[in-house]
C-alpha cells in the first residue's frame, strides 16, 4: 500500500505540468507540505512535448531540469504518478481526497539501466510523441522523465514478455503482482491543474484530418520538429516521409469559431510563427511557410517575435479563413478560400498542412469532485463562495506557459491562505 | 565540530562490476582518494545500501561520502543524507554508458572510471556541509509600492495569508488607473458588458483590514539592507518621514498611457474632440454624472459617429514611437464602444484595427460587441484633421485595398501603456561615468534620472530593478515569469509586462506569493530560486582582497556592495549562490562551504595525467549543471559514444569558473579545456542572467595566457550547450578532442 503523510495543513495539487509543479514548488519552497498527483507516469505534462518555447526559442527541458532540481531537493513535496483524483469530501480546510493509483509495475528500486526494455518484444504506440511512433513495451517515457523510473505497459501483463522485463532485472524492480489502488488522504487545500487538449481536429470536418494524413496538429508537428522526436527532428510528412518544405499553418482550426471552441487560444498564432522557424532551420532557403489566419495576436512584446517572423521572405501571411481542404493527385494537401485582403479567390497545394488547434480544458466535461464553477467553456472560475479548491494554468484559461506559471504562483498562494487558516486555528 | 571522517562508496550495480576493475577502484579511492574508509555494493541505491552509507554516519563517524555510482541527478531521493556532505563520481553516465564496450576500449575505460573516484574523493574533501547564513532577517512585513489594482490586490492577498503589509501610494487616493474608468472590461461569464471597476470595493477591503497599513501621498526615499531586514524611509507630502523595517517588496507602479501628443498627424492637441482612452473614460464619468449621453467636447452636442484608432503609436517598427503592443487596448475599445451603443444604439462606432486582439473570452467580448453593432474595419490610419467640430479620418482600408476618408464626431486613439519603472540602470551608471569628468549638465542628468527612481536603493549597482525589454521590468525567462534580478523584490502588473486589470490582478496575487516566499526563506537563511533552500553562501576572506571590486560589479544579483574601507560587503540574503563573484576574483579570496575554487582545482589536480609518449592526452570539461551536464547525462542514457580522454567537472554556472581553473589544468598538463555553458547575448538562457555571458568575457582574455605559456589558443574551446544537445554533443566533443590530438602533447607534462 502507497503511504503518504498528510494533513488539513497539506495542500493537494492535481496535475504535475508546469502549473502543478509550479503550485508545488512555490508552496513547498514556502515550508508547506504538497502532495502533487498527475496521471501520465512522469511529470512535465504538454510543455515537456514542445520543442522550443516563444519568443525566446528556447528549449522547456531547461527549466524542467531546474524545477526537477527543486523538487528533489525539497523534501516537503510528495510526488504520486499514475495518479488520478477520485473523489473529494468535506469542505475547505478539511478535505477528504481519494486517489486511484495505477500499477506501474516497476518499483523504486528501479536504476533505469534499462536491461528490461531490451528484453521485452511488444511495442506500443507512443504516447509521449502524440503516437507518431512506436516504443517498447517497458519504457522510460523520455530521457527527462521524473521519476527515473521505468513503466512496464498494462498491455503485457500476464504475457510472456512481462516475465521477460522481469527476468531480465536485476534489482527486482519488475514487480508484475501490483494492483491498482485507492488510498485517502488529507488535504487543507488543493490546486486544480490539470491543463489542457488540443481541440479535436477530426472535429473541424472540412480540414479532413483524419482523412488527410498530410494534415496535422500543432502539437504533433513539435515531435516531428523535436531531434528527439519520432523522426529525430527531420520534418518528414507522414504520407510518404518526403520533407515538407512548403507548409502552410491554418489558424484558429477550432478557436474562436461558436461550432467549435469560442474563445481564443491565445498561444496559437505565437506558435505557429515559432514553427515557422522550425521550418527555415530544417531547409533554409527552401523552406515556404505561409500562415493563414484571421487576426495575428502577438500580445505584448510578443510583437517583437511577429515583426522578425514577418521580415523572413520565406513566411507569407494570408488573411483568410480556410474554407475547405482538399488533396491533390500527388497527396498534397490543398487550401482553398479566399484571400479577404483583395478578394482572391485561391486553390493552394503545401507538402503539409499543420492546424493550429486550440486549447480545451482538460476538465471540460469532468465531473471534479467537489465544489467547483466552470464557465460555459470549460475552464475552471474564480469562485468566491467555495474559497478551498483553486484553478492553476490552462484548466482555468487559455494561457501561454508564461501566463500559467503566473496563474499557477497565484494558485499556490490561495491555497496557502487557506492551510494558514488551519495551521492559526489548529495553534 | 565533528571529527572528520572520509568514506568512499563504489557501486557494482548497472554492470558497472562488468565494464570496470571495481578491486582497482578500491584501491584509488583508499590509495589516491585517501579515504578512511572505502566501501563496494552490488547495488548502492538499494535498500541495503543506503543502510550501510547510513549506518556509517551514524556509528563510524563518516562525515565526507564520494558516492561512485551513478550521475548526480539519478537516485536522489535514496542518496539523500542531509549534514553530511556527499560528493557524487559519475560511473555510469560519465563512464560506462559512453564507452563502448569492448576490449580495446577497456583501458581506458578503467582510467576514465578510476579518475572520476580520485575527482570524487578530492571534491568531497574539499567540501562542508554549508552551516546556514548567520546574517539573517526575519522580519515578515511586505512592503507595496503603488495602490492600484496590482498593488491593492498584492496586499490584500498577503494580509489574507496572514502577513502585515505597508502599502505606499504616490497620489492622495488609491485606485490607480483604474479608478479612472467609467467601467472595466468584464471578467465574468457571460463576457458581455462592462462591469463596475472594481476599485471601491477593494479600497474598503484595504480600509477594513488591520494587517495592512497605507501611506497616501507618499514616496519611498530609501531602501537600505537585505530581503528580511530592509530598512525603508518613506517621504510623506506633508514633509514627514516614516521607517518601516520591511521583508519583501512589490513594486506595482504602473504605467502611463503613451503621450498621444507625440501624435500630430492623429490630431491629437488639434482638436478636442479626438481624446485618448483615458480622456474617454472621463468623458464617460462626467456624461454618467451628469446623467446625460457622452457628447462631443468642442460644442457639447450629441455624438452621432465614434471612430476609435487602435495602435496608435504603438506596434511601430520606425523606432518613433512605441514597438509592441499594450494588449488590453483591443478590449477596451470594444468597451468605449459599448458605452455609446448601450447608451443609443443608433451612434455609429467604428474601430479601425490591423489584428483585433482579444485573446481568452476576450473573444465574447467582441462577438457582444459586434452583436451590439459595433463595427469592425481593418484598416491603417493615416491623418485625422479637424473641421469645425467634426473630425475627419483618412485611412486604408485593407480588406477593399483602398484609401477611405470617413468622418466622426468623436475619435479615440488606443495609445499604449508606458511603464512606471524608474530609471534605466544603464543608462545611470553611463551617466554617472560621464558626470564623474565634472560637467555640470552631466550632472543635473543624472539628478534628473535619480529623480524617477522609485525604490531609491543604496545598492552599489543602482537605485531600482533592472529593466528587461521596452522599459518593462518582466522577467526573462518563460518558466519563471517572476524572476528578477533584486532578491526578495518582485514586480507586478502593467510595470512589468503590458496587461490588463485582470492579469494585474492574478500577477499580483502572484507576486505577493513570491514576496512571501522571499520573507520565509530569508528568515531561514535560504537562497531564492534558482538554487531554492541552498544553504550555502560566499564567504570572502578580506585579508587577501586587492579591492578590484570585480565582485562587486560583476554581481548579477546586486548582493555585493562596498563598506566604508572600500571592501566588498557581501549582502548573504540578496544572493542566488551563483558563484559569480568566486569566479571573478583574481585572487581568489571567495569560496562556498561546498563549492569553491578548492571544490573544483583539487579535482583538476586529483586527475592522473599520463606522460607525453602515452598519446592519452587529457580534456578537462567544465559544464554548467543545468543544461550541458544534463546533455551529457542524457547522451550517456542514450549510448551515444565520446572521447574517453574527457573529464568532465559539473559547475554551477559558467560564471562561477575561476580563470585559474584553466592555468591549473593546462599547468597540469591537460591538452585541452573545454567549457560548455549556455547561450548568452539578447536571448540568453543562463538561469544567473549574466553568468555565461561574464564567463565567456573572461574567457576571451584567456587567450594572452595561453601565448605566454606557448599553447595553441585553440585549446581551450567555449561550447555554448543547451540541453537537447544529447545527441550532437558527443560529436563536438570528438571533433575538439581530434583537434587536440593534432597538436603535440602539452609540454606541461610531468612537471
Amino acid at each position: 500500500m502507497t503511504s503518504v503523510v498528510a494533513t488539513n495543513q497539506t495542500i493537494l495539487v492535481v496535475g504535475g505540468g508546469i502549473s502543478g509543479m509550479t503550485a508545488a514548488l512555490e508552496a513547498a519552497e514556502t515550508g508547506k507540505q504538497v502532495v502533487l498527483v498527475e496521471k501520465n507516469p512522469y511529470l512535465g505534462g504538454r510543455t515537456v512535448q514542445l520543442y522550443r518555447y516563444f519568443p525566446k526559442m528556447c528549449h522547456p527541458t531547461c527549466g524542467l531540469e531546474i524545477n526537477l532540481r527543486r523538487l528533489k531537493a525539497n523534501p516537503r513535496i510528495q510526488v504520486l504518478t499514475l495518479a488520478e483524483v477520485t473523489g473529494i469530501s468535506g469542505d475547505r480546510g478539511a478535505y477528504s481526497v481519494s486517489v486511484k493509483l495505477k500499477p506501474r509495475h516497476v518499483n523504486s528500486n528501479c536504476t533505469a539501466c534499462g536491461e528490461c526494455g531490451r528484453a521485452v518484444q511488444t511495442e506500443i504506440a507512443d504516447e509521449f510523441n502524440y503516437n507518431l511512433g512506436k516504443i517498447k513495451a517497458a519504457y522510460l517515457p523520455s530521457s527527462m522523465a521524473y521519476p527515473q523510473r521505468y513503466v512496464i505497459d498494462a498491455s503485457i501483463i500476464g504475457t510472456a514478455d512481462a516475465e521477460r522485463a522481469k527476468a531480465a532485472c536485476k534489482y527486482d524492480a519488475v514487480d508484475l503482482e501490483q494492483q491498482e489502488e485507492t488510498i485517502s488522504l488529507n488535504a487543507g487545500a488543493i490546486v486544480w491543474a490539470t491543463g489542457w487538449q488540443p481541440y479535436a481536429a477530426e472535429k473541424i470536418v472540412y480540414y479532413g484530418y483524419d482523412r488527410f494524413a498530410n494534415v496535422i496538429t500543432n502539437v504533433e508537428f513539435e515531435r516531428l520538429a523535436d531531434p528527439h522526436g519520432p523522426t529525430g527532428g527531420k520534418i518528414l510528412r507522414p504520407s510518404d516521409g518526403k520533407e515538407a518544405k512548403n507548409v502552410a499553418f491554418i489558424q484558429c482550426a477550432g478557436s474562436r469559431d461558436e461550432n467549435h471552441l469560442r474563445h481564443c487560444s491565445r498561444f496559437c498564432c505565437m506558435a505557429s510563427l515559432k514553427q515557422t522557424h522550425y521550418v527555415q532551420e530544417a531547409f533554409g532557403d527552401a523552406g515556404k511557410s505561409t500562415i493563414y489566419y484571421i487576426d495575428i495576436r502577438a500580445i505584448d512584446r510578443f510583437e517583437d517575435f511577429y515583426q522578425k517572423v514577418k521580415t523572413n521572405p520565406n513566411v507569407s501571411f494570408v488573411k483568410s479563413k480556410v474554407a475547405r481542404i482538399t488533396e491533390d493527385k500527388a497527396g498534397n494537401p490543398v487550401c482553398n478560400g479566399v484571400n479577404v485582403e483583395g478578394y482572391k479567390r485561391y486553390a493552394t497545394a503545401h507538402d503539409l498542412v499543420v492546424l493550429a488547434v486550440g486549447m480545451e480544458p482538460s476538465v471540460k466535461g469532468m465531473d471534479i469532485p467537489g465544489e467547483v464553477m466552470s464557465d460555459s467553456s470549460g475552464f475552471i472560475m474564480a469562485d468566491p463562495a467555495n474559497a478551498g479548491i483553486f484553478g492553476a494554468g490552462c484548466a482555468t484559461n487559455a494561457l501561454d506557459v508564461n501566463r500559467a506559471v503566473q496563474s499557477a504562483t497565484a494558485a499556490a498562494l490561495r491555497a496557502i491562505q487557506v492551510v494558514n487558516k488551519v495551521a492559526r486555528a489548529e495553534a | 565540530m565533528a571529527e572528520t571522517k572520509t568514506a568512499a562508496y563504489i557501486c557494482k550495480g548497472c554492470d558497472i562490476d562488468k565494464r570496470v576493475d571495481v578491486a582497482a577502484l578500491v584501491k584509488t579511492a583508499t590509495k589516491s582518494g585517501k579515504m578512511n574508509l572505502v566501501r563496494e555494493h552490488d547495488f548502492l541505491c538499494s535498500a541495503a545500501g543506503v543502510a550501510m552509507i547510513q549506518n556509517d554516519i551514524d556509528n563510524e563517524g563518516v562525515t565526507h561520502a564520494a558516492l561512485c555510482a551513478c550521475s548526480r541527478r539519478a537516485k536522489t531521493e535514496a542518496f539523500n543524507f542531509p549534514n553530511t556532505a556527499i560528493s557524487r563520481g559519475n560511473l555510469r553516465e560519465g563512464v560506462i554508458w559512453i564507452r563502448p564496450d569492448t576490449d580495446a576500449a577497456r583501458e581506458t575505460t578503467q582510467e576514465m572510471a578510476e579518475d572520476y573516484v580520485r575527482m570524487a574523493c578530492a571534491e568531497v574533501k574539499a567540501m562542508t556541509v554549508p552551516g546556514g547564513n548567520p546574517n539573517t532577517g526575519t522580519v515578515k512585513t511586505l512592503l507595496v509600492v503603488g495602490g492600484g489594482m496590482s498593488g491593492m490586490t498584492s496586499a490584500l492577498e498577503a494580509s489574507k495569508a496572514g502577513y502585515k503589509v505597508v502599502l505606499v501610494e504616490k497620489t492622495g487616493a488609491l485606485g490607480g488607473w483604474a479608478a479612472k474608468l467609467y467601467r472595466r472590461v468584464p471578467t465574468r461569464e457571460p463576457f458581455k458588458a462592462p462591469e463596475d471597476n472594481g476599485v471601491t470595493d477593494l479600497v474598503a477591503r484595504i480600509e477594513a483590514d488591520s494587517n495592512i497599513k497605507v501611506y497616501l501621498s507618499a514616496t519611498i526615499a530609501k531602501t537600505d539592507g537585505a530581503p528580511g531586514r530592509f530598512k525603508v524611509e518613506i517621504a510623506i507630502e506633508s514633509g514627514a518621514v516614516a521607517n518601516e523595517d520591511i521583508g519583501a517588496i512589490i513594486q506595482a507602479t504602473g504605467f502611463t498611457l503613451y503621450d498621444a501628443n507625440k501624435l500630430p498627424e492623429l490630431g491629437y492637441g488639434k482638436s478636442p474632440n479626438v481624446v485618448d482612452q483615458a480622456g474617454l473614460e472621463a468623458l464617460a464619468i462626467a456624461a454618467a454624472a451628469a446623467g446625460r449621453p457622452i457628447c462631443r467636447p468642442s460644442d457639447g452636442q450629441p455624438v452621432n459617429k465614434v471612430v476609435f484608432v487602435q495602435c496608435a503609436g504603438q506596434r511601430d517598427s520606425s523606432g518613433t514611437h512605441l514597438p509592441y503592443c499594450s494588449g488590453f487596448c483591443c478590449n477596451t475599445s470594444i468597451k468605449q464602444a459599448m458605452y455609446f451603443k448601450d447608451s443609443n444604439p443608433d451612434i455609429d462606432t467604428v474601430v479601425l484595427f490591423t489584428d483585433l486582439r482579444t485573446p481568452g473570452n476576450g473573444e465574447d467580448f467582441y462577438r457582444a460587441a459586434q452583436n451590439k453593432g459595433v463595427i469592425f474595419s481593418k484598416g491603417v490610419v493615416s491623418d485625422v484633421s479637424a473641421a469645425g467640430n467634426a473630425c475627419s479620418v483618412k485611412f486604408k482600408d485593407l480588406i477593399l485595398n483602398e484609401e477611405v476618408n470617413t468622418q466622426a464626431d468623436l475619435v479615440v486613439l488606443a495609445t499604449g501603456m508606458v511603464p512606471t519603472s524608474g530609471p534605466d540602470l544603464d543608462q545611470l551608471s553611463e551617466a554617472n561615468r560621464v558626470a564623474e569628468g565634472g560637467d555640470p549638465a552631466a550632472k543635473q542628468h543624472v539628478v534628473e534620472l535619480m529623480s524617477k527612481s522609485v525604490l531609491n536603493l543604496t545598492y552599489r549597482q543602482g537605485p531600482d530593478v533592472p529593466q528587461f525589454k521596452h522599459g518593462f521590468n518582466d522577467s526573462h525567462f518563460i518558466c519563471f515569469p517572476y524572476e528578477t534580478r533584486r532578491t526578495a523584490m518582485y514586480n507586478a502588473g502593467p510595470v512589468r509586462r503590458p496587461m490588463d486589470i485582470a492579469q494585474s490582478q492574478e500577477d499580483a496575487t502572484g507576486a505577493a506569493m513570491k514576496a512571501i516566499q522571499a520573507m520565509e526563506n530569508a528568515g531561514l537563511g535560504r537562497a531564492a530560486h534558482p538554487r531554492a533552500g541552498d544553504l550555502s553562501f560566499p564567504t570572502v576572506r578580506l585579508e587577501g582582497c586587492t579591492q578590484c571590486k570585480r565582485c562587486t560589479v560583476e554581481c548579477p544579483f546586486g548582493a555585493i556592495d562596498e563598506d566604508e574601507k572600500r571592501f566588498p560587503l557581501f549582502n548573504e540574503s540578496r544572493c542566488r549562490r551563483c558563484g559569480t563573484c568566486m569566479g571573478a576574483c583574481p585572487v581568489r579570496v571567495i569560496s562556498f562551504e561546498n563549492y569553491s575554487v578548492n571544490t573544483v582545482g583539487s579535482q583538476i589536480k586529483s586527475v592522473e595525467v599520463p606522460d607525453e609518449f602515452s598519446e592519452k592526452p587529457r580534456i578537462l570539461i567544465l559544464a554548467c549543471e543545468n543544461d550541458a551536464y544534463p546533455a551529457l547525462d542524457m547522451a550517456g542514457m542514450n549510448r551515444h559514444e565520446y572521447d574517453p580522454f574527457v573529464r568532465v567537472i559539473p559547475i554551477r554556472c559558467l560564471g562561477s569558473v575561476n580563470t585559474i581553473w584553466i592555468t591549473d589544468a593546462l599547468n597540469g598538463g591537460y591538452d585541452g579545456v573545454m567549457l560548455m555553458g549556455c547561450k548568452h547575448g539578447e536571448e540568453y538562457q543562463c538561469h544567473f542572467v549574466k553568468g555565461s555571458e561574464l564567463g565567456r568575457y573572461r574567457l576571451s582574455k584567456v587567450g594572452d595566457t595561453l601565448k605566454g605559456m606557448n599553447l595553441e589558443t585553440e585549446r581551450v574551446m567555449d561550447l555554448e550547450v543547451a540541453i537537447t544537445d544529447m545527441a550532437t554533443l558527443p560529436q563536438k566533443i570528438n571533433d575538439y578532442a581530434a583537434l587536440i590530438k593534432s597538436f603535440p602533447p602539452s609540454p606541461f607534462k610531468g612537471f
